[in-house]
């Protein structure tokens, strides 16, 4: 057995994945945490605040006023080339889109934690992914995208942390991690991520020449804003944004497919919703029913492409939610009318089980092609 | 005596400081922005801080304030200076970072931020600027706007059941346990531009010295806003900002 082996079997740990975050992110060697305490979600900073990183990596963790303000200190310390991270759920999110649009525009690495609550309004504490929306369409002001992240488990937890700081340097740009209540709450085994140093400030200078650390006399003086009068101006930073939002489209979808090879049917689901029609897939096809399971792990970049080819494949689709419906639409603009795409989905928190998926692929999907057949 | 010979190091009693680009500025002449920018060009190269610096400029006015201190600088988004500061500092501790606030970025959308920016005793200096008015947006009421005070949205006069009192967050900001250093300065006068240099110069090394938040109010002109002179403005200030705004140190620990 080699040392590597050895050692992430050692570190082998049970634990929630609000919590598998925190380690993470003290473990990829993030500079600064800044949170405000918001239900199903706060296990992220009373961790943190247990490890007292501050003593081990220097990594600075303050507990905020409100979400506005710490999504702004985020901005804050991404504009120094710090990794900096928040985190929080839906209406604390909500509160932060003006913060997050403007570090968009500023082009600033961060990343940011929505364990997706029930809404709208003050809603329930219980689970939900009705903020897909929000998160991939824009949520605040502009024409902007956030990388978003849609873990399934605890490990997708500590594994997209990294990921997530890892993407923000590469694009200068503010990645979401879009968890639920339950994958935050759940315990699973994690096996966590290696220590790596937080970046020295050389190192920073180096990479990120444009962090605001103080203007040394060999360059000019930095200023990070997302403000520009001129109209020209202000299109040409748009045009950038939109290039870089390609790009991101071209080299960065990330997917899980399960028993979709020679599947008629194709289920397609994310983060809580992906497990519970993971086992739905199963049970259709101890019935004989050939199921599959597309489960989209960056939401933004979508799986467009992946799932049009499902299109020239499968008879039908049914997408499942925790929501009223709402990635359900890129999958239908994916599929682009060739073939049937249904929704089932629970909202105000619950999650839907297995045999409510089943049935709803048998009535919407199933059941359908065989009465069209008839015909 | 020609142009030239006068042109000579030694006759020299005055010189635009380093840190100050050659941009002109888009501020109204008689504005006090202009010289409290001067004064913090100076603080900074006397301290020989240029590279130590980092400013966060507000929504307002000031917002292009970067283009005329050459440090770094970031600009913040209405009223969240504080909380930007916050995390730059607590990040690099050994740098000088200050905000640079109209009365409506620190006062109303951003009372929040710079009370408990102040309360947890940010190791950063505030500079507030209080004109007692939306310069940017067209000269609107703003929390410091006096009672009776026109304004483009209290055309007939600040009025206490319609507009609510004017806020003073200044003394306000005293009562914290976090702050340090609080004081309210002008700069319509030779004698009072040198106070308030003082006291700049006293919130950065208090920042420096990790004594707590210290905030320097410059109770300020607008005459575009206030549809005066810069001269009337002047006197005006003193007549009706000054009662209500007294100047001198609320607190010095």
């Amino acid at each position: 057995m080699n040392d590597t082996k050895k050692k992430s079997i050692e570190e082998v740990r049970l634990m929630k994945g609000n919590e598998a975050i925190a380690h993470a992110a003290v473990r990829c060697g993030c500079d600064g945490y800044f949170g405000y305490p918001i239900t199903p979600q706060s296990e992220i900073m009373e961790t943190l605040m247990e490890l007292e990183p501050w003593k081990t990596t220097g990594m600075v963790v303050l507990q905020a006023e409100s979400e506005t303000a710490s999504i702004n200190m985020v901005y804050g310390g991404a504009g120094c080339g710090k990794k900096t991270m928040t985190s929080s759920s839906s209406p604390g999110v909500s509160l932060m889109q003006e913060g997050i649009s403007y570090i968009a525009c500023a082009e600033l690495p961060c990343v940011i934690v929505n364990v997706m609550r029930g809404g709208p309004g003050l809603g329930t504490i219980q689970p939900s992914q009705a903020d897909y929306y929000q998160s991939v369409k824009g949520g605040g002001h502009g024409d902007y995208k956030l990388i978003t992240l849609a873990p399934a488990s605890v490990q997708e937890m500590a594994d997209h942390t990294v990921m997530a700081f890892d993407l923000a340097f590469k694009y200068l740009t503010p990645v979401l991690i879009l968890a639920d209540g339950v994958i935050g709450q759940m315990m699973e085994k994690v096996v966590l991520p290696p220590y790596q140093p937080r970046m020295t400030e050389t190192e920073i200078r180096e990479k990120y020449p444009w962090a605001t650390l103080g203007k040394p006399a060999s360059r000019k003086s930095n200023v990070i804003t997302s403000l520009s009068l001129e109209a020209e101006e202000m299109e040409t930073i748009n045009l950038r944004l939109q290039r870089k939002y390609r790009e991101i489209e071209k080299n960065e979808v990330l997917l899980e497919e399960f028993s979709c090879e020679d599947a008629e049917y194709l289920v397609v689901a994310f983060g809580t919703s992906a497990r519970v029609c993971q086992k739905a897939v199963e049970l259709a096809r101890s019935e004989g029913i050939k199921a599959g399971l597309l489960r989209p792990i960056t939401l933004f970049p979508f799986p467009t492409t992946q799932i049009s080819q499902y299109a020239d494949q499968v008879k039908g689709m049914l997408t499942v939610e925790m929501s009223a419906g709402q990635m359900v639409d890129d999958v239908r603009l994916a599929v682009n009318g060739r073939v049937p795409v249904e929704f089932y989905g629970r909202m105000g928190g619950i999650v839907p089980s297995p045999d409510e998926v089943l049935k709803a692929l048998k009535d919407k999907i199933v059941k359908r092609q065989l009465i069209e057949k008839e015909l | 005596m020609t142009t030239n010979e006068i042109i000579n190091p030694e006759n020299l009693v005055y010189i635009k400081p380093k840190v100050m680009n050659d941009t002109p500025m888009h501020y109204c002449p008689g504005c006090s922005h202009g010289v409290v920018h001067k004064l913090i060009a100076e603080i900074i190269e006397e301290m020989d801080f240029q590279d130590k610096t980092i400013g966060i400029a507000p929504v307002g006015c000031a917002v292009f304030a970067y283009k005329y201190l050459d440090i770094d600088w970031q600009q913040a988004a209405h009223g969240r200076a504080p909380a930007l500061a916050t995390a730059v500092k607590r990040l690099l501790p050994d740098r000088l970072v200050f905000t640079y606030q109209g009365d409506g970025d620190l006062a109303a959308i951003g009372t929040a931020e710079t009370i408990h920016a102040a309360n947890r005793g940010e190791n950063i200096a505030i500079i507030f600027i209080n004109n007692g008015i939306y310069g940017m947006t067209g000269g609107q009421m703003a929390p410091t706007t006096l009672i009776g005070m026109k304004s483009s949205t209290s055309p007939n006069g600040r009025k206490v059941e319609l507009n609510g009192n004017p806020l003073d967050i200044t003394k306000l900001l005293a009562q914290l346990d976090g702050t340090c250093y609080v004081t309210r300065q002008s700069v319509h006068t030779v004698a009072s531009v040198r106070k308030t240099k003082k006291a700049i110069r006293k919130a950065f090394e208090n920042s420096m010295e990790g004594k707590g938040t210290s905030v320097v109010e410059i109770v300020s002109t607008c005459n575009s806003g206030w549809k005066l002179t810069p001269e009337a403005s002047n006197v005006w200030m003193v007549e009706n900002m000054f009662p209500a705004y007294p100047l001198g140190d609320m607190k010095d620990l």
